[in-house]
């Protein structure tokens, strides 16, 4: 019954077989990221623009997610938001994976004090509390977009690095990486050949999770007023800013929350839902 | 209804994951009498624990029983309800399965487990049904039968757990017990001991049998009738002295054929003044902690010397833990030696694989048992055996397509397998491709470290046969470790036996009839015959037994 159950849902097209909330998923994805690409040549306004003579406006036409509490337009500061939670995420979740999973499968292959001095490294700044090293960072050098990616994805190599470790110790016992040692094979091959490929999945789904964490840690820091300053404004400051409205019921609150929480649970559900590649030895 | 079980015309049907469906039990009828044990033999993917399983009503996930009838006791298993079935599970049919090891759980004393079942169905109070377990540890022939069931799994040997979980299911006194392979993962000196506990068992309580196994040799000790299964489908089903003596089916033959491979013709020393390729003197390692005098704490290899001359093959063989598989670790570098020296074409060796040249690694390959994780899964055939082409021998990408050819061709495989990936090859297609891959470079020496004994009789002859063979064409050498005394007798030169990381002997292969050491008669002895009296008649020496043997 459960099978009956998992082929009504899935289409199989090219080889792979595909479940419907993964390509739901996906297009909202892609959907926020033609939105980040295509941000400054859609805005009806420019995002400056005071346009309203109330503040919390309601939606209405011309002003279609109302305004903002200073009046301007809200439509216009969420695509523009896309832009830098979407950007800015996908910098430092790109930065944390790469340095992590390269370090995590090094320390694996090689083993001895080299891994022993790399983890224990990387333990010690997992117990950093992230919020507070942001907030720590910021007030120290200032807030700037290099510096969030950067801080971002210093806060996030340690998690990626412990994960693509675990994953590729297991691999390293396969008698297919003594082989390769045998051969003689050079550390960088080992990885990079016979490492990586058997891992990428979990990678991938790992990935997809820790960008998920830093949209939210990113919204968190610009809650706080420590993400990108005025009048740039990621999505977690567009909530902050519009709080107020709150009592109010105005869309400038409930839109960017709306946008958040639409990118991370499509990106959840895409990790959960990726297209399996069908193994069928005579078909 | 005159038999105990009565299958007709069982059909099982598999989905794969594009969602096609498969017949893989088609049409399969046969059946057993009360207190008669039935082997049913095959190759791997025959149908035989699919079959065996049916039995209980159960089929594995992604299976379903689609059509015929299992009478078990005058009932329908395929009909019965998943709740009805649950209650005659464990009570009338009872179920051993190959890895004891994996299924005790290793958290709870061994008599928590073997008497769980009779909690579950509330067949007798505990008291009750520890005593009943001690009765059967004893009649299994357990050491001390009254304490082992204190013990927790992993406190005991493996041929003992294999008999703990035949205590398991017959706590119940079911009817019918199944056993699936229960001893191919034991050394042949542990398994007659468990063989011998099973027939005395089954036969004291008059129970029936269905014994799953692809060791005719094995079957022939415990099985009354013998069904032959090959592609879900019955293809013969006789007295086990019939099917020995005179098999009708082409299969079955084949199947006799290979369980005793063409002896190797001595050689015609040609080169009467043969060159000595590889020479380890005293060798010795192991693991643990470095004591004062440089060795290990625990040696598993302990100063061995042995000698390969070029074009002959030395066999090593021993029983699992004997170290056999370390000193091929040891030779190739990968478990470095504590002492001793390894001069290998002439030239010394150092211990560790990582200060060898490249060259000196070329020249001595090391193929794996178990190919499933000895090829990269995320590679092609075609990566996998062309990465020594490329990393050894600077080929570009032609003639290294050129050379894969040749090389499929030569370990007899089809050259359009190239594309495909390990997963979807067959267990002894894999293991050619772990040994083209090793031929791939080129290699004096090639260490084969238990490669047939993960695969089929049939197909494992079929290896050792491509292996006699290339060794004419190439000129190569082999050092082939193995448990299993009859494919190291075909194809090996010298024969050295191991015991407990200690060279004991080494003996030539005609010689086998009489070995001088005790071990090695021991070990010699225990190898099953096609005789179904073999077993009974065996006798061996109880002190030899009490000194070797792991009870």
């Amino acid at each position: 019954m459960t099978m009956a159950r998992a082929t009504t849902s899935r289409r199989s097209f090219l080889g792979h077989s595909y479940s419907l909330v993964g390509v739901v998923a996906a297009l909202v994805i892609l959907a926020w990221t033609l939105v980040a690409i295509l941000a400054p040549y859609v805005i009806p306004h420019s995002i400056g623009d005071i346009v309203d003579d109330d503040y919390f406006g309601p939606m209405r036409q011309g002003l279609w997610l109302g305004s903002d509490y200073l009046g301007r337009d809200m439509l216009s500061r969420v695509l523009m938001g896309a832009r830098y939670t979407v950007g800015i995420s996908l910098a430092a979740v790109s930065i944390a994976c790469f340095s992590g999973v390269v370090l995590g499968m090094i320390a694996a292959v090689t083993g001895g004090w080299l891994d022993t001095c790399l983890s224990r490294f990387l333990d010690a700044m997992n117990s950093i509390p992230s919020k507070l090293f942001g907030l720590v960072v910021v007030a120290a050098v200032g807030s700037s977009i290099p510096v969030l990616i950067l801080t971002l994805a210093v806060i996030y190599t340690p998690g990626a690095y412990r994960f693509a470790r675990a994953l590729a110790v297991n691999i390293n016992t396969m008698d297919f990486i003594t082989v390769a040692r045998v051969r003689g094979e050079s550390t960088a091959y080992l990885i990079g050949s016979e490492i990586l490929p058997n891992i990428i999945r979990p990678v991938l789904a790992d990935f997809g999770l820790r960008f998920v964490f830093i949209v939210l840690l990113l919204s968190g820091l610009s809650f706080l007023g420590l993400g990108l300053q005025p009048p740039l404004a990621d999505w977690g400051a567009l909530v902050r800013e519009n709080i107020g409205g709150l009592p109010f019921a105005a869309p400038a609150v409930i839109v960017p929350s709306l946008a958040i929480a639409s990118l991370t649970i499509s990106v959840n559900l895409l990790i959960d839902n990726l297209p399996q590649k069908i193994r069928d030895r005579d078909a | 209804m005159s038999n105990l079980v009565e299958v007709r015309n069982l059909r099982i049907e598999a989905k794969t994951d594009a969602g096609r469906l498969v017949e893989i039990i088609k049409g399969v009828s046969l059946d057993i009498a009360d207190g008669e044990i039935v082997a049913l033999i095959g190759e791997s993917g025959s149908g035989k624990t699919t079959v065996a399983l049916s039995l209980m009503g159960y089929a594995r996930p992604g299976c379903r029983i689609t059509g015929g009838e299992i009478n078990v006791s005058g009932r329908n298993m395929a009909a019965l309800s998943e709740k009805e079935r649950a209650r005659l599970r464990g009570t009338d049919i009872a179920y051993v399965p190959q890895s004891a090891a994996a299924s005790f759980n290793p958290s709870s004393t061994i008599m928590e487990q073997v008497i769980e079942v009779t909690r579950i169905h509330r067949l007798m109070p505990a008291e009750r049904a520890r005593q009943r377990a001690v009765e059967l540890f004893r009649a299994l022939s357990l050491p001390d039968p009254e304490g082992i069931g204190a013990r927790y799994p992993h406190q005991v040997s493996g041929g003992q757990l294999q008999r703990l979980s035949a205590a398991m299911a017959l706590i119940s006194d079911p009817k019918l017990v199944i056993f699936d392979e229960p001893t191919t993962a034991l050394d042949v000196t542990t398994q007659i001991d468990v063989l011998k506990a099973f027939k005395s068992v089954m036969r004291a309580g008059g129970v029936a049998g269905v014994y799953v196994s692809h060791d005719l040799a094995v079957v022939a000790q415990i099985a009354d009738r013998i069904v032959v299964l090959k592609g879900g489908e019955v293809q013969e089903t006789g007295t086990t002295a019939a099917i020995l003596s005179a098999a009708q089916h082409p299969y079955t033959r084949e199947l006799l054929a290979a369980f005793e491979p063409k002896p190797r013709q001595a050689h015609a020393d040609a080169d009467a003044g043969t060159k000595q390729l590889l020479r380890i003197d005293n060798v010795t390692a192991g693991y643990g902690a470095v004591r004062a005098d440089g060795l290990p704490l625990i040696r598993a290899v302990d100063s061995v010397s042995l000698v390969v001359e070029k074009g002959r093959n030395l066999g090593v063989i021993g029983e699992s833990g004997c170290g056999k598989s370390t000193l091929a670790r040891v030779i190739a570098g990968i478990h470095p030696a504590a002492a001793g020296d390894i001069v290998f074409d002439g030239k010394e060796l150092q211990r560790a694989a990582r200060k060898r040249s490249q060259e000196q690694l070329r020249e001595m390959q090391i193929v794996f048992q178990y190919a499933d994780t000895a090829l990269n899964p995320a590679k092609p055939v075609e990566d996998i055996i062309s990465r020594p082409l490329a990393f050894y021998h600077r080929l570009d990408r032609q003639a290294r397509s050129k050379r894969v050819d040749e090389l499929l061709d030569m370990v007899r495989l089809p050259r359009t397998l190239r594309y495909r990936h390990p997963s979807e090859l067959s267990g002894g297609q894999k293991q050619r491709v772990n040994f083209a891959r090793a031929l791939a470079a080129n290699p004096k020496l090639i260490i084969c470290d238990e490669i047939t004994s993960a695969l089929d009789t049939v197909v494992a002859s079929a290896v050792i046969e491509l292996l006699k063979e290339l060794q004419r064409e190439l000129g190569l050498s082999y050092i082939f470790i193995s448990h299993d005394l009859s494919v190291v007798e075909a194809i090996c030169d010298e024969i050295m036996v191991m015991y407990n990381g200690e060279r004991v002997e080494q003996i030539t292969p005609d010689k086998l009839k009489a070995p001088t050491h005790p071990y090695s008669k021991l070990l010699f002895s225990s190898v099953p015959k096609l005789d179904p009296t073999w077993l009974d008649g065996l006798v061996r020496d109880p002190e030899l037994v009490s000194q070797y043997g792991h009870r």
